[in-house]
């Protein structure tokens, strides 16, 4: 059974339809892409999934539980993370503090017990703390651990978004737009670093991308959106070469 | 600093001691204080003014500083404490027999206020910044109108001749709880859920964090320390009515919190005394009698053209020290730091760098 199905989701904001009848099956360790020109429906997409929008139909099941209608803390600690086009990290706040904020659903201790700091607050914090400084070793951030994570060079930050996204310990990770504002050389690396992450924390991802090279390179499946539809499904090869495609992303192809 | 000194300083604040011994320090203070005449009345009166603002501005930068909402209620939960307290302590619990009831009334004072943050939580899970403000503003107002209108407790005449309760060991044994529970709160998951629901609710709620639990225990926090403020005001003055509770409580309150520094506990508690202290230093009888030991050919006409003026000009001067500091720190003097004595110790250590030496950064914040 998939790890991730929706089934005919629609999203309407206000008349304007910006999903009409989206599917999807994401089998467990796959690495798939959604791509489509701007405006096609992507971040919808992934919004709906984590619930920051509800669907106005259809129905998205992440093993056997149905999203639509939960909270997004309530999905993410479902084990969904996520990453966003336009870096959202806790700005004034440090660079650990950005990882230790999405141990929240994981710590097991009660109101009662942070206010006294009794019980299972040492343990957990303890726990957090390490689990957390082992994670920004992992991504070279480590040293940083006590920087302002605004200070850091738009880099880094990429880095530490996806950081903060695998401290909520996720089996489905939703990366939107992650090589956005790289250089070639920087997406080669970062096409590295994706299948290394998808290996060694047992992910299942679902990316949406822009660079071809990224996309056409990684990914095993890709699906393509335009205005709010499925335009075709299939692995790179499919798409590279399907006329429609092109057609998207260009216009109308010129009449030969 | 001279390197030497800082070193002292350094290692000073890293023994194990130094917070207990404060604590024992000072508690013992407060019972030698009032017990063998150390200060005048007037001085032990101002000091547990502070600490009863400490408590005030500790508890509204949870809301206002901490999470970013900008609150104006906490008069109104001030108010709801100090009611709950008056009438325990006059009506039901018999603390002439039993003055170790106090803190009953105290505790309950600042449960009732408690129970009501949590009903002005509520809007806060729909509407920010601004509108919430409006909100909060309309709590206040209505807290006052209810406590007017009800007869039973006086309505806008107040209660008056409320036993003089509060001394100076209750306000610093409520001061260092409360400050205690904010900073507990503050250095755990729902803290720091509380600061990332500041910088960014969605990205937030997308980390996990369930934002409406966070704002329900910092909304429910923030007030328990108004309410327990409250109490402790209304048997100090000994006199309370709605009038007291308004809007420009209210202000009092924030100015300390900005003054002092927003999500900092130990700003709030430099701001509250800070500002309590000035307001009173710049009462004349005070400068007055700061300057007696002046020769009498420099006092006589400074008492003549200045200091005998200066209750006109002392709300002019307040604010206008205000405008300056916001100037030139916009987010108070310890806007976004906090006193390394107030970090726990994993915290602290947590947060520092990988070389063994031990960066600058060590030094007074993590959060600037």
């Amino acid at each position: 059974m998939a790890l991730l199905t929706a089934t005919d989701v629609r999203h309407y904001f206000g008349g304007l339809c910006a999903l009409a009848g989206f599917n999807l099956a994401l089998e467990e360790g796959e690495l798939m892409g959604l791509i489509g020109p701007n405006g096609a429906g992507k971040t919808t997409v992934f919004n709906l999934i984590t619930g920051v929008y509800r669907a106005s139909s259809g129905s998205i099941r992440f093993k056997d539980t149905e999203l639509v209608g939960k909270t997004p803390h309530q999905i993410t600690a479902l084990r969904i993370g996520r990453t966003f086009q336009n870096i959202r990290l806790f700005r004034d706040l440090s660079v650990l503090d950005n990882v230790r904020i999405a141990h929240y659903a994981r710590a097991r201790y009660t109101p009662i017990e942070a206010l006294l700091h009794l019980g299972r607050y040492r343990g957990e914090e303890r726990r957090i703390v390490d689990d957390s400084r082992r994670l920004l070793s992992i991504f070279k951030l480590e040293r940083l651990a006590g920087e302002t994570a605004k200070n850091l060079p738009y880099g880094m930050q990429r880095r530490l978004e996806i950081a903060r996204a695998l401290a909520i310990g996720p089996e489905l990770l939703l990366l939107d737009e992650p090589a956005a504002g790289m250089n070639p050389n920087e997406i080669d690396q970062l096409m590295d670093f994706i299948q290394w992450i998808r290996r060694e924390f047992r992910l299942t991802i679902l990316l949406i991308e822009h660079q071809m090279k990224l996309v056409m390179g990684i990914c095993e499946r890709i699906q393509v959106l335009d205005f709010g539809e499925t335009l075709i499904e299939g692995p790179p090869e499919a798409i590279r070469s399907d006329p429609r495609v092109l057609e998207a992303y260009l216009g109308e192809a010129p009449v030969a | 600093m001279s390197r030497p000194l800082r070193r002292r300083w350094d290692w000073l604040l890293e023994q194990r001691w130094l917070l207990p011994g404060l604590l024992v320090a000072g508690l013992a203070l407060s019972f030698a204080i009032p017990e063998y005449g150390l200060l005048n009345r007037y001085v032990q009166m101002v000091l547990m003014y502070v600490g009863i603002n400490i408590i005030l501005a500790v508890s509204l930068n949870l809301v206002n500083g901490f999470m970013g909402e900008f609150s104006l209620a906490h008069a109104g939960f001030m108010a709801v404490g100090a009611y709950t307290a008056a009438l325990l302590t006059m009506r039901v619990l018999p603390v002439a027999e039993f003055p170790a009831l106090f803190p009953v009334a105290v505790l309950a004072g600042g449960l009732a206020a408690a129970l009501l943050g949590l009903v002005v939580a509520v809007p806060s899970f729909k509407v920010r910044g601004d509108y919430l403000a409006i909100i909060t503003l309309a709590f206040l107002m209505i807290v006052k109108s209810v406590i007017e209108n009800i007869d039973a407790v006086g309505g806008p005449r107040g209660i008056p001749g409320i036993g003089k309760l509060t001394t100076l060991p209750w306000v610093f044994f409520w001061a260092v709880a409360v400050v205690w529970l904010v900073r507990n709160f503050v250095y755990s998951r729902y803290g720091r859920g509380v600061l990332a629901v500041r910088e960014d609710e969605i990205a937030s709620e997308l980390m996990s964090v369930h934002t409406r639990r966070v704002k329900f225990l910092a909304f429910t926090l923030s007030s328990f320390g108004a309410g327990v403020a409250g109490a402790l005001f209304a048997h100090l003055l000994q006199f309370i009515s709605p009038r007291v509770f308004d809007v420009i409580k209210t202000t009092d309150i924030l100015i300390m919190v900005y003054l002092g520094g927003i999500a900092s506990i130990g700003g709030s508690i430099l701001g509250a005394t800070l500002y309590t202290v000035l307001l009173e230093i710049l009462r004349p009888s005070t400068v007055a009698a700061l300057l007696s030991w002046l020769p009498a050919v420099v006092f006589d006409p400074l008492n003549e053209h200045f200091i005998r003026h200066l209750g006109v000009w002392r709300m002019v001067i307040m604010p206008l020290a205000l405008v300056l500091v916001m100037l030139y720190w916009p987010r108070g003097i310890m806007g976004l730091r906090e006193y390394r004595g107030f970090i726990p110790r994993l915290d602290r250590e947590a947060h520092r760098r990988g070389d063994p030496q031990g960066g600058r950064r060590d030094g007074a914040a993590h959060r600037d």
